[in-house]
């Protein structure tokens, strides 16, 4: 695989959420608008990059029957530094997104990425994949924010589109999120398919 | 890509320490830089709720002349008096509620010398998104649930399906009730009487 290919997988062919359905509990939980979508898949991946790329150079001074602890570490650093950084500098995102920042720690693709890709790769094509889940994990939750802001509260990125009061509240609440995931997760299969 | 380290005891006890070292020494560096900018941005958000909720302007710092007030259910209630030459021209009262839709409700609620509300600004919540969190704009002037200008005191404000006269937020009849309690919490704390009574008995059903 050359670099651009790892760089594109992670985008559309493994699209973490809509290819692999790794991470659904931020995934459904966060986009509740297209602001707190991509807050979450940025700061996603950031920790991505950096974990990638540190794990791809300790791998082999890592023991194998102790890398998933060593992986959580590492990760679960970067985690708060990105958790601290937010509360200190982007206040009101920190404010919405809550919960869902220290629980990156556990999301699948982090770990996921770590065990299946950097730990045998070089440091380069480990951030290239990084990069790549990231931006794929940030265009999903961003579209699916987008999807439900419009359709819940009539407005997207804050701005108005609509008169909110015609906005469908299902799309806001947990429901919605679901039926807006499957609806996009059915597209994008079609598209692979014809691809 | 070079040899893995073996697995022995030796070394899973060597590495893991040294991980954890170094990732604890990182975030501790991290914490030391960003512990400032965290407190300044809290600090920030409380000085803007409370020149938000008080009318006009005032020459001292609240936050220096800050008295505080326990509840019986063992919270507390922070009171902001605002002063210009020396007199007082409102007191924003940080204020809570245990009866959200989804826990905890802060506000900020500023009371004019006489007693009626001036503003109020929510400081944290975790209502429904879409249906409780509408409560920043619903009980503001141009709001259909208008709370400003009114005057709780001991009795306190109820929505409408309690025989109040405030319009509770459609389809967020629990958030508006705890939103009222928190108002109501406040002003009876700010009148100086009995702050268990008021509206919170009645949030039950």
């Amino acid at each position: 695989m050359n670099n651009l290919k790892v760089l594109t997988n992670g985008i559309f062919r493994e699209n973490p959420t809509f290819a692999l359905l790794l991470g659904m509990c931020p995934t459904l939980g966060v986009t509740t608008s297209a602001i707190n979508g991509m807050g979450m898949g940025l700061a996603t991946a950031f920790v991505l990059v950096m974990s990638n790329l540190v794990i791809s150079l300790v791998t082999n001074i890592i023991p194998d029957k102790i890398r998933i602890p060593s992986f959580i570490v590492i990760i679960a650093a970067f985690v708060t530094v990105v958790d601290m950084c937010m509360a200190a500098y982007l206040p009101s995102l920190h404010e919405s997104l809550g919960l869902f920042i220290p629980l990156i720690v556990v999301n699948c693709i982090v770990l996921g990425r770590a065990e299946a890709f950097a730990s045998k790769n070089k440091a380069i094509p480990s951030i290239l994949d990084g990069l790549g889940m990231g931006l794929g994990f940030t265009l999903s939750l961003t579209i699916l924010g987008v999807i439900r802001e419009i359709l819940g509260s009539g407005k997207a990125f804050n701005l108005p589109v609509f008169n909110e009061n015609y906005g469908m509240l299902i799309f806001v609440l947990a429901p919605g999120a679901f039926i807006a995931l499957g609806y996009l997760i059915a597209v994008v299969n079609r598209l692979r398919k014809t691809n | 890509m070079g040899k893995k380290l073996e697995s022995n005891f030796i070394n899973m006890v060597i590495v893991l320490f040294a991980v954890t070292l170094i990732a604890s020494a990182a975030v501790g560096y991290v914490y030391t830089l960003t512990a400032g900018p965290i407190d300044n941005a809290k600090q920030a958000k409380q000085v803007n709720a409370i020149r938000q909720v008080i009318p006009g302007e005032f020459d001292n710092d609240p936050n220096a002349e800050i008295w505080e007030k326990e509840t019986p259910d063992g919270g507390k209630l922070e009171f902001y008096p605002a002063k210009r030459n020396g007199e007082l021209v409102g007191t924003a009262v940080k204020t809570y509620t245990n009866n959200g839709f989804g826990g905890k409700v802060w506000l900020m609620v500023g009371f004019n010398p006489n007693g009626t509300i001036s503003n109020y600004s929510v400081l944290e919540h975790k209502e429904t998104p879409g249906l409780g969190s509408k409560m920043d704009l619903w009980f503001t002037k141009n709001g259909k649930g208008n709370i400003i200008g009114k005057k709780p005191g001991t009795t306190g404000l109820k929505v409408s399906k309690d025989g109040g006269d405030i319009d509770a937020i459609t389809a967020a009849t629990i958030s508006s009730r705890a939103f009222l309690d928190a108002v109501n919490r406040a002003a009876a704390g700010l009148e100086g009487s009995d702050i268990s009574s008021g509206a919170t008995q009645q949030n039950n059903n």
